[in-house]
């Protein structure tokens, strides 16, 4: 198992009342599978994100990513898990502007002072089909490509899992159905991609969807 | 290739803001340049100093008599200085190179129509090399022609223009308070020492200057050379002692003299220009300070508006001192920038001001590296704060951050 969680708990301080984001959540997510996490917002879905994307961490619980106990570590070594283990693709695309749809795909290398950044990015930016918009920077680009430039950003460090926050949630429907289908490429090479969404439609196409309720897990 | 993505982040964020980046640095720029241009001024004051009491000439001890008076009211100078002392001095202490009595007056010189007001020198033939006059053209009077009190005058250049213009004055005959003297030099110029100008006097003989001008039998002052790298202080203390001797003062009785010791002046003078360094240095480094507290004000709403952008590169692996460093340096480029323009503007403001004002400037690369450096390290320290608030945002916060 790639991931495995264990009755994870975490809870909010707001003003006076106290809210319990995750009330003891276990699940364990298989390598190489293509997992869905829906619920309706408050329900707890964006703490277990957060969490999953080790971008915060659980007031008790054990969260093993790849077999690393990540609950308790320092912010330096989440940093290295997210920058090495995590690929991140978010709705709002979150691309750096101003700088070229390679060198936003470097970042992570750099970051992560990997060699060879240049040619890796490249590789990456030609698995999502844009070998041919390397140099174009984001506001050049149309929606559907800057979100294939975060999914190659996700994908360029070979991450344990893509981790993708309503990727369509700001794409027209036939675009969002490609960076779906880009999604599904993407699984069958192999990767584990878990995609946060509230969409029904979008759940439906994984084979495996995790439905999240006032912090706890609805159906296994 | 990290480094270039740095820059480039950098130079985008800054160009991105033009004006804005420009207000920011202006504090700076302002800073570095006050700081250049008044170094240089205090640098030219000291060099202008420096070179005024180096023009007295050097190892020079003035002995003059001491002012009389008590109570604090000076009551006038006592006459008690011989040329015998003079010549006491020069044999007893071996310490002496050589010494010039000297006495001083002012008159009216003349020569044909033209006619100025002047003070004169009478003095020893030695009182040229003591005090650093050379001679341009002529010659300086004779041992000889001291002793016999002959009329002749060596003039400053500025008092032969004046009496001669263009002419060749040598070998011609001026009068001095109605006494004629045959010119048989003219220094070479010194230039003006502010409070007085060496260029616009007669030397003439000491005797001849005592006898038939002044009708006195005292000098005003007696100038001693020492021989180089002697301890000015060590000889300073024989010639008070030995003048005290000469002059039989009782033991409980003051000093009659005092000595003028030339590297006391030139250690006031350090101290006085050191202190305008530091005056002008401590100004011109605050208005740095203020030029650092406009980076830190314009690097925390950098660092606000670009929250989300530090959630992304947070979320895709930068660590707490990646982020750091990014910020740190934008405003070290910021100040570094702002400290080559206020280089270059402080550079021009001293050749300014040395063109059109009566201030000397000197400028230093020394000055110039300092003043960038400084610039630099005010954009760290000021530049901390922010970039450390920024690498210090929770991830999840900056990331929902609109």
């Amino acid at each position: 198992m790639i991931i495995e969680i264990e009755n994870l708990t975490k809870t909010y301080v707001l003003g006076d009342t106290e809210v319990r984001a995750l009330d003891g959540v276990s699940m364990g997510i298989d390598d190489g599978e293509m997992v869905a996490i829906t619920g309706p917002s408050g329900s707890g879905k964006s703490t277990l994100m957060h969490i999953l994307g080790c971008l915060d961490a659980p007031d008790s619980g054990v969260y093993r990513l790849a077999g690393e106990n990540v609950a308790g570590l320092s912010s330096d070594r989440l940093a290295e898990i997210r920058n090495l283990r995590i690929g991140f693709v978010f709705q709002t695309f979150n691309l750096l502007p101003r700088l070229s749809a390679l060198e936003n795909v470097e970042l992570p290398l750099l970051y992560g002072r990997k060699h060879d950044a240049k040619e890796q990015a490249a590789e990456a930016l030609k698995i999502v089909g844009l070998e041919n918009r390397m140099h174009h920077e984001p506001n050049q680009l149309s929606g559907g490509q800057r979100q294939r430039v975060a999914v190659a950003r996700a994908i360029v460090t070979n991450p344990a899992m893509i981790l993708a926050d309503e990727p369509t949630g700001n794409l027209d429907t036939r675009t969002g159905e490609e960076i779906l289908a880009l999604f599904h490429s993407l699984n069958e090479q192999g990767r584990t991609i878990v995609i946060v969404t509230h969409e029904a439609e979008v759940a439906s196409q994984c084979r495996r969807s995790i439905h999240i309720r006032d912090g706890r897990i609805a159906n296994v | 290739m990290y480094f270039m993505t740095l820059l480039k982040v950098a130079v985008y964020s800054l160009l991105s803001n033009k004006l804005r980046s420009f207000l920011a640095v202006l504090g700076i720029i302002i800073g570095v340049g006050a700081v250049i241009a008044m170094l240089g001024i205090a640098a030219g004051a000291k060099a202008q100093v420096l070179s005024t009491i180096s023009a007295m000439g050097t190892e020079l001890l003035i002995v003059r008599p001491a002012q009389r008076g008590s109570g604090g009211v000076m009551t006038g100078t006592q006459q008690n200085l011989t040329v015998e002392d003079a010549e006491a001095i020069l044999k007893e202490i071996p310490e002496i190179l050589q010494v010039s009595p000297a006495v001083q007056g002012r008159g009216q010189v003349k020569y044909f129509e033209k006619n100025s007001n002047i003070s004169y020198v009478g003095a020893s033939v030695t009182y040229f090399p003591i005090r650093a006059f050379e001679i341009e053209k002529g010659r300086v009077f004779t041992d000889t022609e001291e002793e016999r009190l002959a009329h002749v005058a060596v003039l400053g250049p500025v008092t032969a223009e004046t009496l001669m213009g263009e002419a060749d004055p040598i070998g011609e005959t001026i009068k001095l308070n109605g006494l004629n003297f045959q010119v048989i030099g003219v220094t070479k110029a010194k230039g003006d020492q502010g409070w007085f100008n060496p260029d616009d006097q007669v030397i003439i003989p000491c005797k001849t200057a005592m006898k038939h001008l002044l009708g006195v039998d005292y000098v005003r002052e007696i100038d001693i050379q020492c021989r180089p790298g002697s301890d000015l202080m060590a000889v300073q203390d024989r010639v008070v002692s030995l003048i005290r001797k000469r002059h039989r003062t009782l033991p409980d009785m003051p000093d009659d003299i005092e000595i003028r010791n030339q590297a006391e002046i030139l250690n006031t003078a350090s101290q006085v220009t050191r202190t305008f360094t530091v005056l002008l240095g401590t100004v011109a480094g605050i208005s740095l300070l203020v030029g650092g507290i406009g980076i830190m004000n314009i690097m925390l709403v950098t660092v606000t508006e670009r929250t989300r952008e530090i959630g992304v590169r947070k979320a895709i692996g930068a660590k707490d001192r990646d982020i750091l460093r990014q910020f740190l340096f934008e405003a070290t480029l910021m100040s570094g920038l702002g400290g080559l323009i206020g280089v270059g503007a402080g550079v021009g403001a001293a050749k300014a001001i040395g063109l059109l004002t009566s201030f000397q400037t000197v400028l230093s690369p020394q000055s110039m590296l300092m003043a960038m450096v400084f610039a630099a390290s005010v954009g760290i320290f000021f530049g901390y704060y922010p970039a450390r608030r920024a690498a210090k945002l929770n991830p999840i916060d900056a990331l929902r951050y609109e």
